[in-house]
C-alpha cells in the first residue's frame, strides 16, 4: 500500500464521497450567503437607525450571536430547537436533511451579524450629507436607506464583505458536528473506513485553499476595479 | 433549570477533575488564555518580518500568513491530531493537539495585528529614532514595538475571544471542552435540551462579551489618549 | 564643515535636487528658505541620509557620508534633527525622551544621561516638566523637548526642518528663542524654515531654493535689501504682502 495513491480520489467510491462532501459544502456556503446578507443588511440599518429601541435590537441580535461560537449555534440549533417546535413541525424538520436546515440557520446567523458590522462600517463610511441630500429630494427614509445610502455602504464594505464570505465557506466545515455530510465529514468518514487519509485530507485542504483564494482574488479585483472614490 | 444548573455545575465548569483529566469551561479558559500567550513571541516575530524591508522575510511570511487563513481551523486540527502522532511517534492528547493548532493559529492572527500596528505608526516616530543614530532593531525594540502592542491591546484581547470560540472545536476530536461537556450533560438528562444548551450560550456570551466590552474600553481609552496628545 | 558637490536627487523622473555643490563652515547658521517644492526639506533630509542621493558626493568633516561601508547610526548620533512634527516618543517621559539614545548608544550611563538631560531640559526652559508625557505638552514644549533630545547626543551640526511650521503662532517665538541662543553658543545649524525674522536676525547666510536648484546666496543683508534673482524678489514680495 503505498503512501500517496491519488487514484482514490479520481474515481471510485472515495472520490464519490468527496464529491458529494464538497458540494454540500458549497451549497451550505451559498444558501447561508444568500440568507445572510440581507439578514446582515437588516441588523445593520437597525443599528445604524435613529430610533433608539431599534439600535438596541440590532445590538443585542449582534452581541447575543456572536459571542457564542459558531458550533454551540450548530448544537442548540439541532439539539435544542426542534424541541420547541410543534410535533408536525419537527417531523417535516427530520424528513428533510435537519443536520443541513439546521447548518444553514445556524451559519446564516452567525455569518449575518459579521456581515451587520462589516455594512455597519460601509454606511459609516457614506457622507450623512447623502442621506440628506436624498431626503431633501423628497424620498422618504426608507427609499433614501434603499437607493441611495445601502448601495454606497455596500461598495464600501465589499472587501470586508468578501473576507466574510471566506469566513463563511470555512465555517461550513463546522457543521460535521451534527453530522451534516459535508467536506470534512466526508473525509473523517473516507478515514475510518480505509485509513487513507493523506489522500483525502489533501483533497479537502486543496478544495478549501481554492476557494479561499479565488474569493480573495475577487477581492483584490474588486478593489482594483472599484477604487474607495470619495464625493 | 435550577435544578440542572444545581446538579451539574462542577460538572461544567471542571469537566471530571480530579477524577479524570481537566475540563469544562476552565479548560476552555486554560487553554485559550495559554495558546495566546505561547503565540505571543511567534505572533511577535511573524509581524517583525511582515514589515520588513528585506523582501525575503516578507514574502515567506506572507505567503505562510495567507495559508493559514485561507484553511479551516478544524481541517488544521484533523492534520494534527491524525498525523502528527505518526510523525512524532509520540501520541499527543486532544489538549495538547488543541494547544498546538491553537497556537499556530493565534501567532498569524497576532502577526496580522502587529503588522498592522507597525504600519499605522506615524511614520516620524521611527525617523527620529534613526535620526537620534538608534539602529534598525533599537528603533523597533524602544519605539515603535511599545507603541504598537499598547495599540494593538484592544485587538489582542478580541484574539482572545475568538481563541475561546475556538477552542469549541475541540470538540469534534473529543476534547472535554465546555460545548463536549454540556453535550455530554444533554445526553445524560435528555429532556432538557433547551436548558442546557442556553446555559451553554449564556456562558460563552458572558465571558466573550465581558472581554470584548473589555478590549472596547481599552480602545477608548486608547483614543482619549491620542486625542489629548494633538 | 559640510561640503556638498554637484549633488542631485530624483523622484522617479522629478528632479528634486539639482547638480548642488555649496559648502556650510563650522559654526556657520545657515537658512535655507524657497517655495514649497523647491527641495529644502530633501536637502536637508540628504544631510544626514534620511534621503539618498543619486550623484554626486556630500561630506561631513571631510568623510563622504553616502559612501558605502559608512555606518549610519554612528553619522545620525554625531548630527541631531528637529522634526516639523516633533516625533516626540509618546509613551515616554521628557525626560526619558532626552535619555534615551545616550544610553543606548552607550555614550553616557543612566545617572550621567539624566543629568545631562536635565540640563539641557532647563536649558530649553521645561526642566518642571520632566517628566510630563508629550501628550500632556503644547506643540511650541513638545518641540522644545525635541530640540533637547537632539542635543542630548552632544552633535556638532543641527539640522532643523521646518520646526515651527507645525505650530500656533503664539508657540513659534518660544521655539526661535531656543534656537536662538544655540546660535550664539556657535552650533552649526542648518535651518529650513519660513520665519523671516529668524533668518533676517541670526543667520549668517541665506540660500534660496526654487525647483531644486539654489538660485541665490547671501548674507541676510543682502538678501532682504538686494535680492538678485527674479525668483528671489517675487518670493520676499509675496512674503511682505502676508
Amino acid at each position: 500500500m503505498q503512501f500517496f495513491d491519488p487514484t482514490i480520489l479520481q474515481s471510485g467510491q472515495y472520490h464519490d464521497w468527496l464529491v458529494q462532501g464538497l458540494i454540500l459544502s458549497l451549497q451550505l456556503t451559498g444558501i447561508s450567503f444568500a440568507l445572510a446578507l440581507p439578514f446582515g443588511a437588516l441588523v445593520a440599518v437597525m443599528r445604524t437607525s435613529t430610533s433608539a429601541p431599534l439600535r438596541a435590537l440590532g445590538a443585542t441580535i449582534v452581541e447575543g450571536i456572536r459571542n457564542v461560537p459558531l458550533l454551540a449555534h450548530l448544537l442548540f440549533w439541532y439539539f435544542a430547537f426542534p424541541e420547541l417546535l410543534p410535533e408536525a413541525a419537527r417531523e417535516l424538520l427530520y424528513a428533510n436533511n435537519a443536520e443541513a436546515v439546521c447548518a444553514v440557520i445556524a451559519l446564516t446567523l452567525y455569518s449575518g451579524v459579521h456581515m451587520a458590522e462589516d455594512i455597519r462600517s460601509g454606511i459609516r463610511a457614506v457622507p450623512a450629507t447623502q442621506l440628506e441630500a436624498a431626503r431633501s429630494l423628497g424620498l422618504g427614509r426608507a427609499a433614501s436607506v434603499r437607493l441611495v445610502l445601502l448601495p454606497q455602504a455596500l461598495r464600501a464594505a465589499t472587501p470586508p464583505l468578501l473576507s466574510q464570505t471566506v469566513n463563511l465557506w470555512k465555517d461550513s466545515s463546522v457543521a460535521t458536528v451534527i453530522g451534516a455530510a459535508e467536506m470534512m465529514y466526508q473525509v473523517a468518514r473516507v478515514e475510518t473506513d480505509s485509513f487513507r487519509s493523506v489522500e483525502a485530507f489533501t483533497f479537502a485542504t486543496l478544495a478549501y485553499l481554492t476557494v479561499s483564494l479565488l474569493i480573495a482574488l475577487a477581492a483584490h479585483l474588486y478593489g482594483r476595479r472599484y477604487p474607495v472614490r470619495t464625493a | 433549570m435550577l435544578e440542572l444548573i444545581d446538579t451539574y455545575w462542577l460538572y461544567f465548569l471542571v469537566g471530571q477533575y480530579p477524577a479524570g483529566p481537566l475540563g469544562g469551561l476552565v479548560l476552555t479558559v486554560l487553554l485559550s488564555g495559554a495558546a495566546l500567550v505561547l503565540a505571543m513571541p511567534l505572533g511577535l516575530m511573524l509581524g517583525i518580518a511582515r514589515v520588513s524591508p528585506y523582501r525575503l522575510l516578507r514574502w515567506p511570511t506572507g505567503v505562510v500568513v495567507q495559508l493559514v487563513r485561507a484553511l479551516p481551523l478544524l481541517l488544521v486540527l484533523f492534520w494534527v491530531y491524525f498525523f502528527l502522532p505518526a510523525l512524532t511517534g509520540v501520541k499527543t492528547s486532544q489538549a495538547s493537539t488543541m494547544l498546538i493548532v491553537l497556537v499556530l493559529f493565534d501567532s498569524v492572527y497576532l502577526a496580522e495585528i502587529v503588522a498592522a500596528g507597525i504600519r499605522a505608526l506615524p511614520k516620524g516616530q521611527f525617523e527620529s529614532a534613526r535620526s537620534l543614530g538608534l539602529s534598525y532593531p533599537q528603533a523597533l525594540r524602544l519605539v515603535v514595538l511599545p507603541q504598537t502592542l499598547r495599540s494593538g491591546l484592544p485587538s489582542i484581547v478580541n484574539q482572545l475571544v475568538s481563541t475561546i470560540k475556538a477552542t469549541s472545536l475541540g470538540y469534534i476530536i473529543g476534547l472535554s471542552e465546555v460545548s463536549f461537556i454540556a453535550t455530554q450533560i444533554n445526553t445524560l438528562v435528555f429532556t432538557h435540551a433547551v436548558e442546557v444548551y442556553l446555559v451553554l450560550a449564556l456562558t460563552y456570551f458572558i465571558l466573550c462579551f465581558g472581554l470584548s466590552r473589555l478590549a472596547f474600553l481599552l480602545e477608548r481609552r486608547l483614543q482619549r489618549r491620542a486625542m489629548a496628545a494633538s | 564643515m559640510i561640503h556638498l558637490d554637484k549633488v542631485n536627487k530624483f523622484y522617479g523622473d522629478y528632479h528634486a535636487l539639482v547638480d548642488i555643490s555649496e559648502q556650510v563652515a563650522k559654526n556657520e547658521v545657515l537658512v535655507v528658505c524657497g517655495p514649497s517644492g523647491s527641495g529644502k526639506s530633501t536637502l536637508i533630509r540628504t544631510l544626514n541620509r534620511l534621503e539618498d542621493i543619486d550623484s554626486g558626493r556630500i561630506a561631513i568633516d571631510g568623510r563622504d557620508i553616502h559612501a558605502k561601508g559608512v555606518d549610519v547610526n554612528l553619522l545620525r548620533a554625531g548630527i541631531g534633527f528637529v522634526f516639523q512634527s516633533f516625533n516626540l516618543f509618546p509613551h515616554l517621559t521628557a525626560l526619558e525622551n532626552c535619555m534615551l539614545a545616550p544610553v543606548q548608544l552607550k555614550r553616557a550611563s543612566r545617572q550621567e544621561a539624566r543629568a545631562q538631560a536635565m540640563q539641557l531640559l532647563e536649558q530649553v526652559g521645561l526642566a518642571h516638566k520632566h517628566d510630563a508625557y508629550p501628550n500632556a505638552l503644547s506643540g511650541g514644549q513638545q518641540q522644545r523637548v525635541a530640540i533637547a533630545r537632539a542635543l542630548a547626543m552632544r552633535p556638532p551640526i543641527m539640522l532643523f526642518d521646518e520646526p515651527t511650521s507645525a505650530l500656533d503662532p503664539e508657540m513659534v517665538g518660544e521655539v526661535l528663542g531656543v534656537m536662538r541662543s544655540l546660535a550664539q553658543q556657535g552650533m552649526t545649524m542648518v535651518c529650513v524654515t519660513h520665519e523671516m525674522g529668524f533668518a533676517r536676525d541670526v543667520a549668517d547666510r541665506i540660500w534660496f531654493m526654487a525647483e531644486g536648484k539654489i538660485l541665490e546666496k547671501a548674507t541676510p543683508e543682502e538678501f532682504f535689501t538686494r535680492p538678485q534673482h527674479r525668483r528671489a524678489q517675487q518670493f520676499l514680495a509675496d512674503r511682505r504682502r502676508d
